[in-house]
C-alpha cells in the first residue's frame, strides 16, 4: 500500500494551520483552484481554493445539495467543470477521463453503492486490481500469460476481504450482500486498486452502528498506513471521532475549514448546517 | 399424419446450415449483449458485410478465402463505425445508431442497379464454387432413416458447425479472462468499472468489433450455402431472431447461443411441418388456419414459447437462476 511514513501525531501538525477557507497546507496531496460547475441556473460547485493534506483524514460536511458529490464527480473525472484546475500530487487532472484519474491513484466510492451485483464478491475485488496483463484482449486468450498474476491477485483480494470481514462471502454474488456489506465491499474493492488517496462518499450511510465502527477503524488504520482520505459524512459524531481536518460546504462554497473542534464552534457552520440539524432535534 | 417425417424435417433444420449460421451470429451477439450488455440492434449488418464481402471479392475474381477475410475486415470497420461515435454516450445511443445504420446499409446495397458492384436487388450468385469443389466427401446421401443429407449439404454442415465450435471456444476463452471480467463489470455498472481504472470505452469497442467479426462469418456461411446474396435477406427481423435465440439459450452462457439456435429452428420447422400435415389430414379446418397462414402462425407459437420461457425459466435454458433473482440495486 502507501509509502512508509514516519509516525507522526497527525492532529498536532494540522492544528498549527489556521482555520480559514482555502488555507494552504504544509504537504497538500490535492490542490483545487477556481473549480466551477453550474447546472442550468444552479451553481453546484464554486470552490475558490482547497488543499487536502497528505496522510490525513479530511471530512467534507455540508447540508444536502451542498455540492459534495458533485465536487467528487469533478475531481475524479465523472463530471466536467465549466472552469477550474486541480492537481493530484502535482499532476493536473483537468480533462482526464475517469479511468485515467483512478490510475493516478485517486480512487472514489459512490454515495449509492455500486456493487457489481451479478459478479461474485471475489470477482468484484479482482476486477479492481491495476496493471493486469490479462486485461489486454490479445493476452486474454492465453491463460499462461496471466494465470500466475491472477493467483497473486486472488490471495491479495482474499486478504483484503478477510480484513473487512467479507472473506466467507467471497463466492457469493455481490448482489446478495446487505447494504452495509456492500459499503464495506466497495471500500475493500477501492483498496484493491492500490490508491494513494481515497474519496469516500458517505461510507457509513445506511450502515448499522457496529459496522460503522468497523468502517471507521478501517479508515483510521488506512491513514496510519500512509493513505490520504477525503470523506463525505453527515454524522457529526463520526466526523468528530476520526477526522484530522474538516471542510464545510454550502451551496457549492467552502464556508469553513479547520480542525474538528474549531468547526463545531464556527458561526457560519452552525448557521448553515449544525443549526439546521439542531432545529430538527437530531443533535 | 406422418409424425416421423415431421420430426425428421424439424431435426434436419435444427442442425442445418442456417441454424449453424445463426448459432455463429448468436455467439457474436452473446459477447456483445450477453457478456458486455451492449444493445446492438444492427447485428444483421455484420452478417450482411460478411456475405457481401465474400461475394463481391469472388465476383471480382478474388479467391474465396480472401473474400472471407474481406468480409471480416468490413465487419471490423463497421464495428468501429457503430461504436466510436456512440460508446462514450449513454447506452441507448448504440441501440438507435445500430438499428438505423443496419437498415440504411441494406437499403444502400439494394439501391444500386444491376451494374453496381452489389448488383442491387438481383444480388450475386454462384461465387462459392471453389468451396464446393473442395468437398472431400464422396457422393451419395448420408444420414439415419428419414434424417439424411446430401454430400453437398454435409460438407456445408461440417464446415459450418466447425466454425460454430471454434468461435464458441474462442469466446469462452476470452470471456473467462480478466478482459472478460471487465466485460461483465461493464454490464453490471460501467461507472464502477471506470472508477477502478478500467478504460471501458476501449473494452466496449473491442467487444463490439470481435462480436461483429464473428457475425460476419455467419453471413459468409449463409451466403456460401445458398450461393446467393441478396439485400432482402438482411432484414432487421434477423437481428431480433438472433436475440431470441441468445435469450432462449441463456445470455452470457457458453452453450446458450448454440442450443438457442438449434431449439429455435427446431420449433419453427416443427410447427411448420406439423401444421401443414394437420391441415392436409383435415385435423385443422382450413377455415381456421389455411396453408398460407402457417408462416405467421409458427412465429406466433415461437413468441408464445418465449413468453412461457420468460415466465418459468427467465434465465434461459443454460442461465443460472440465482443471477436472475438478484436485483441490481
Ligand atoms: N446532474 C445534475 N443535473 C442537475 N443538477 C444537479 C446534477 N447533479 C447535482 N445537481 C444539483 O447540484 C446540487 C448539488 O448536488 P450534490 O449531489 O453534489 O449534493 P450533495 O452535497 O452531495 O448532497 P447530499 O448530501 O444530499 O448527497 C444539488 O442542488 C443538485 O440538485
Ligand atoms: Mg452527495
Amino acid at each position: 500500500m502507501g509509502a512508509e511514513l514516519p509516525t507522526r501525531e497527525p492532529a498536532r501538525t494540522v492544528t498549527t494551520i489556521p482555520p480559514v477557507p482555502g488555507v494552504a497546507k504544509s504537504d497538500p496531496i490535492l490542490t483545487v483552484s477556481s473549480l466551477h460547475r453550474r447546472f442550468g441556473g444552479l451553481v453546484a460547485v464554486d470552490v475558490e481554493h482547497l488543499e487536502v493534506e497528505r496522510n490525513r483524514i479530511t471530512a467534507l460536511i455540508g447540508p444536502n445539495g451542498a455540492g459534495k458529490t458533485t465536487l467528487f464527480n469533478l475531481l475524479t473525472g465523472f463530471d466536467h467543470p465549466d472552469r477550474g484546475e486541480w492537481r493530484f500530487d502535482g499532476r493536473s487532472l483537468h480533462r482526464m477521463p475517469a479511468y485515467a484519474v483512478a490510475r493516478t491513484g485517486l480512487v472514489r466510492t459512490f454515495q449509492l453503492t455500486k456493487a457489481l451485483a451479478r459478479m461474485t464478491v471475489l470477482d468484484n475485488m479482482m476486477l479492481a486490481a491495476s496493471g493486469q496483463r490479462g486485461e489486454r484482449l490479445r493476452n486474454s486468450l492465453f491463460a499462461n500469460v496471466w494465470r500466475a498474476q491472477e493467483r497473486v491477485l486472488r490471495s491479495r483480494a482474499v486478504d483484503l476481504l478477510e480484513r473487512f470481514g467479507l472473506a466467507q462471502m467471497r463466492d457469493d454474488y455481490a448482489g446478495t450482500l446487505s447494504g452495509g456489506q456492500r459499503k464495506l465491499l466497495e471500500i475493500a474493492r477501492a483498496l484493491m486498486a492500490e490508491p494513494r488517496m481515497l474519496l469516500l462518499d458517505e461510507p457509513t450511510a445506511g450502515v448499522n452502528p457496529a459496522l460503522v465502527q468497523s468502517i471507521l477503524q478501517h479508515v483510521k488504520s488506512l491513514r496510519d498506513e500512509g493513505m490520504t482520505i477525503l470523506f463525505v459524512e453527515h454524522d457529526m459524531d463520526v466526523v468528530m471521532g476520526i477526522s484530522d481536518w474538516v471542510v464545510c460546504m454550502t451551496e457549492g462554497w467552502i464556508i469553513a475549514e479547520g480542525v474538528p473542534a474549531s468547526i463545531v464552534a464556527n458561526e457560519a457552520v452552525i448557521d448553515a448546517y449544525l443549526g439546521a440539524r439542531r432545529a430538527e432535534g437530531t443533535r | 399424419m406422418d409424425i416421423v417425417g415431421v420430426l425428421a424435417d424439424a431435426m434436419r433444420t435444427a442442425v442445418g446450415p442456417i441454424a449453424a449460421a445463426y448459432a455463429i451470429a448468436g455467439i457474436g451477439l452473446n459477447l456483445q449483449f450477453g457478456y458486455t450488455g451492449l444493445l446492438n440492434f444492427g447485428h444483421v449488418a455484420f452478417m450482411l458485410v460478411g456475405a457481401y464481402g465474400t461475394a463481391i471479392t469472388v465476383d471480382d475474381g478474388g479467391p474465396l478465402w480472401l473474400g472471407i477475410l474481406v468480409g471480416m475486415g468490413a465487419a471490423i470497420l463497421l464495428g468501429l463505425l457503430f461504436g466510436l461515435p456512440t460508446l462514450r454516450l449513454r447506452a441507448d445511443y448504440l441501440a438507435i445508431v445500430t438499428i438505423a445504420a443496419a437498415e440504411v446499409l441494406r437499403i444502400v446495397v439494394r439501391g444500386g442497379g444491376e451494374s453496381s458492384f452489389t448488383h442491387g436487388v438481383f444480388g450475386i450468385q454462384r461465387f462459392a464454387n471453389s468451396f464446393f469443389d473442395a468437398n472431400p466427401i464422396p457422393g451419395g446421401d448420408y444420414g439415419i432413416g428419414r434424417l439424411s443429407f446430401t454430400q453437398r449439404g454435409l460438407w456445408v454442415l461440417a464446415v459450418g458447425w466447425s466454425v460454430v465450435a471454434l468461435t464458441a471456444v474462442l469466446v469462452a476463452l476470452i470471456a473467462r479472462s480478466p478482459w472478460g471480467r471487465i466485460l461483465r463489470a461493464i454490464r453490471e455498472d460501467e461507472d464502477a468499472a471506470r472508477s477502478l481504472g478500467k478504460n471501458t470505452f476501449v473494452v466496449k469497442l473491442q467487444s463490439l468489433v470481435v462480436g461483429g467479426a464473428i457475425a460476419s462469418l455467419a453471413g459468409t456461411l449463409l451466403a456460401i450455402d445458398r450461393q446467393d446474396v441478396r439485400p432482402d435477406t438482411y432484414l432487421p427481423i434477423v437481428t431480433f431472431a438472433i436475440y431470441t435465440m441468445v435469450i432462449l439459450g441463456g445470455p452470457a452462457t457458453r452453450l446458450g447461443p448454440i442450443l438457442g439456435a438449434i431449439v429455435y429452428w427446431f420449433i419453427l420447422q416443427f410447427t411448420d411441418s406439423f401444421l401443414r400435415e394437420a391441415i392436409d389430414a383435415g385435423w385443422i379446418p382450413t377455415s381456421i388456419i389455411s396453408a398460407d397462414d402457417i408462416a405467421p402462425v409458427r412465429f406466433a407459437l415461437v413468441g408464445l414459447g418465449l413468453m412461457l420461457l420468460m415466465i418459468f425459466r427467465p434465465q434461459g435454458m443454460f442461465g443460472r437462476r440465482e443471477e436472475v433473482l438478484i436485483d441490481g440495486r
